[in-house]
């Protein structure tokens, strides 16, 4: 009888604890959402809606002409194009290079290989501002400027931080993999290619994702090595287009969805992979 | 294959330790530089050398105009210390905007993790809407926080404006602007709610129960067990982002160009302003060098001051 009633009372205090959480998480839910609505709500007024008083969250009337408007004024399709070609490479360069440096320092015991490891970690803690004045006159003079080759070429050649991610990973791995395969005459590369890439696919993919991830975001990359407008990405572009019609934003929030809109495809697809490697770096680190 | 013998020809020069190592451990040496060498090329290319470039321009009057430049000794540190270029205005906006950040994303994004972890129903619905921002990228956030700050047709002062009161000018007002930039990154600190939410869940729960018997309230159990065995999280949070906000170029660039005057004249932001505006490369060099260094004792200090306070027994 009394552990029914202790029980019981216990219940209410959990309930209305939880009841506290629900109604606090929704109401800065709803705050976090708060500008996504307002950037596809200002994405499709009219333009003698966008500076009415008061202020409303819903159009009056829809005007979807926004976008297609959007598209040809902020030269869209050129920039989208040029985001792609830079988040792409950045990715081809990441996933190719960052596996086989891992392997380097997770599968092979050699004579300083943990002085060299501190290193790599210690260059996270490099500004960017420290390199971009060398690199800006080096790629210069390598007429690197006109090309999207000081935003790619660069990520061939490893990443502080994914290289750690990939050794944290290969490192779990048990030892007698590749012994087995060392006693029967396979070399490093074999069991390289044939054992450890393949069992490395979840680092792969989010390698993969989190440098797609990071070419389609990027501002001050593009920013400093992009000499040719023909080259500039969605991010340089639309900054530009907002110095030069900083009023349109309608139209700057057209693109602006436009913009966003394919990371939240990507988030929801590999969702998993996001708050796993998220999780992964916070506790390893 | 045909590396193999390759290297071994090349390199017994390398050293007379090599000739000492056994013919296993020199071969484990060989295939290790041969896997890590894609990142020994780039930390030369991409990093040795713009390190060592930038330190030598940082005691010259280097800008792009003139192609030779001139060794002047430490005038650009002497006059970096003298306020040259804003530079203690800007330094002392940074701290400011750090401190601001860091404090209030730390207490926001822990509430926050702390709520998620109450077992509560739709905790992945709940969990996408906190980290949904981090997705958005940094040009189309700015623009669209310019845009929801605007004083008079921006989201924000609309709704203040329902409820009778007459908002500020936002990022226009020396009061209000480097706080807003503190709230834009606030609202894209989600990657730290997951990082805290992974710590939570590795508590285990016995501490808990443990402390129930004992009749502790909990608010008690949160001080005393849940804060402790978080602040490996809490200093690895608090690390990345000062590392991160300190080298803040791109808001302070869209949303307010270091305005109104100079409140958010973010030190990293200046430098790139002086380096690739006004072109005074050697002068930028020393600012930069001012900020890795800062950044660095910055660092240390807290890896050495938190060892008596952050729990790794784990």
């Amino acid at each position: 009888m009394t552990a029914a009633v202790a029980r019981r009372s216990t219940d209410w205090s959990l309930v209305s604890q939880r009841l506290g959480a629900h109604l606090s998480l929704i109401f800065f839910g709803i705050i976090f959402m708060l500008p996504f609505l307002w950037m596809v709500s200002s994405s499709l007024k009219p333009s003698a809606e966008i500076f009415e008083i008061p202020v409303r969250l819903i159009p009056k009337t829809f005007a979807f002409t926004n976008y297609p408007d959007a598209i040809e004024s902020i030269r869209f399709l050129r920039y989208l194009a040029n985001t792609f070609i830079y988040a792409v490479g950045l990715m081809t360069g990441a996933v190719l290079s960052n596996v086989f440096i891992g392997y380097g320092f997770a599968r092979i015991d050699w004579p300083g290989r943990d002085i060299v490891f501190i290193i790599v970690i210690a260059t996270m803690m490099l500004p960017a501002q420290v390199r971009f004045i060398p690199l800006f006159i080096t790629y210069s003079k390598w007429g690197w400027l006109e090309t999207f080759a000081p935003l790619i070429v660069p990520a061939f050649f490893g990443n502080a931080f994914f290289v750690f991610l990939v050794r944290q990973f290969m490192l779990t791995f048990p030892r007698d993999l590749d012994d087995a395969a060392r006693v029967d005459g396979a070399n490093e590369l074999m069991i390289f290619w044939r054992i450890v890439a393949p069992l490395s696919k979840p680092a792969i993919i989010t390698i993969a994702i989190f440098d797609f991830m990071w070419g389609w975001h990027d501002y001050i990359n593009p920013l400093v090595f992009l000499r040719d407008p023909d080259k500039f990405t969605l991010s340089v572009g639309l900054r530009l287009f907002f110095s030069q019609y900083g009023a349109e934003w309608a139209l700057l929030m057209a693109a602006a969805t436009m913009f966003t809109l394919p990371m939240i495809v990507v988030f929801f697809f590999a969702q998993r992979t996001f708050i796993e490697g998220i999780s992964f770096t916070g506790v390893k680190g | 294959m045909s590396a193999i013998p390759q290297l071994q020809a090349t390199q017994p020069r390398r050293g007379p330790g090599l000739r000492h190592m056994s013919p296993v451990t020199r071969r484990r040496l060989l295939w290790g530089i041969l896997f890590i060498s894609p990142w020994l090329i780039g930390f030369v290319a991409f990093t040795a050398y713009p390190v060592i470039a930038s330190l030598y321009y940082s005691f010259t009057d280097f800008n792009i105009i003139n192609r030779s430049p001139n060794l002047v000794g430490w005038s650009n540190y002497a006059d970096l210390f003298q306020g040259r270029e804003d530079s203690w205005k800007s330094m002392r906006v940074t701290f400011r905007y750090v401190a601001m950040l860091v404090g209030l994303a730390t207490v926001f994004d822990v509430f926050i993790a702390m709520l998620l972890n109450m077992n509560v129903r739709g905790l992945s619905l709940y969990r996408t809407v906190f980290y949904l921002p981090v997705m958005v990228p940094v040009v189309a956030a700015s623009l669209t926080w310019v845009w929801i700050l605007n004083p008079s047709h921006g989201l924000v002062n609309g709704i203040l404006a329902r409820i009778g009161i007459d908002g500020p000018n936002w990022l226009a007002s020396e009061k209000t602007a480097l706080f807003s930039l503190v709230i834009v990154s606030v609202w894209g600190s989600g990657r730290a709610v997951l990082i805290y939410l992974a710590g939570l869940k590795e508590i285990p729960q016995h501490l808990y129960e443990a402390a129930s018997i004992d009749g502790a309230n909990p608010w008690r159990k949160m001080w005393a067990i849940t804060l402790p065995l978080l602040t490996p999280q809490m200093l690895f949070n608090v690390i990345t982002m000062t590392i991160f906000s300190f080298q803040s170029i791109a808001a302070p660039e869209i949303m307010t160009g270091g305005g109104p005057n100079k409140a958010t004249l973010l030190f990293g932001y200046q430098l790139y302003r002086v380096a690739f505006e006004r072109l005074k490369m050697g002068f930028a060099s020393a600012m930069a060098w001012i900020l890795f260094v800062v950044i660095l004792v910055l660092t240390i200090f807290m890896f050495y001051g938190s060892r008596n306070f952050v729990h790794y027994e784990r």
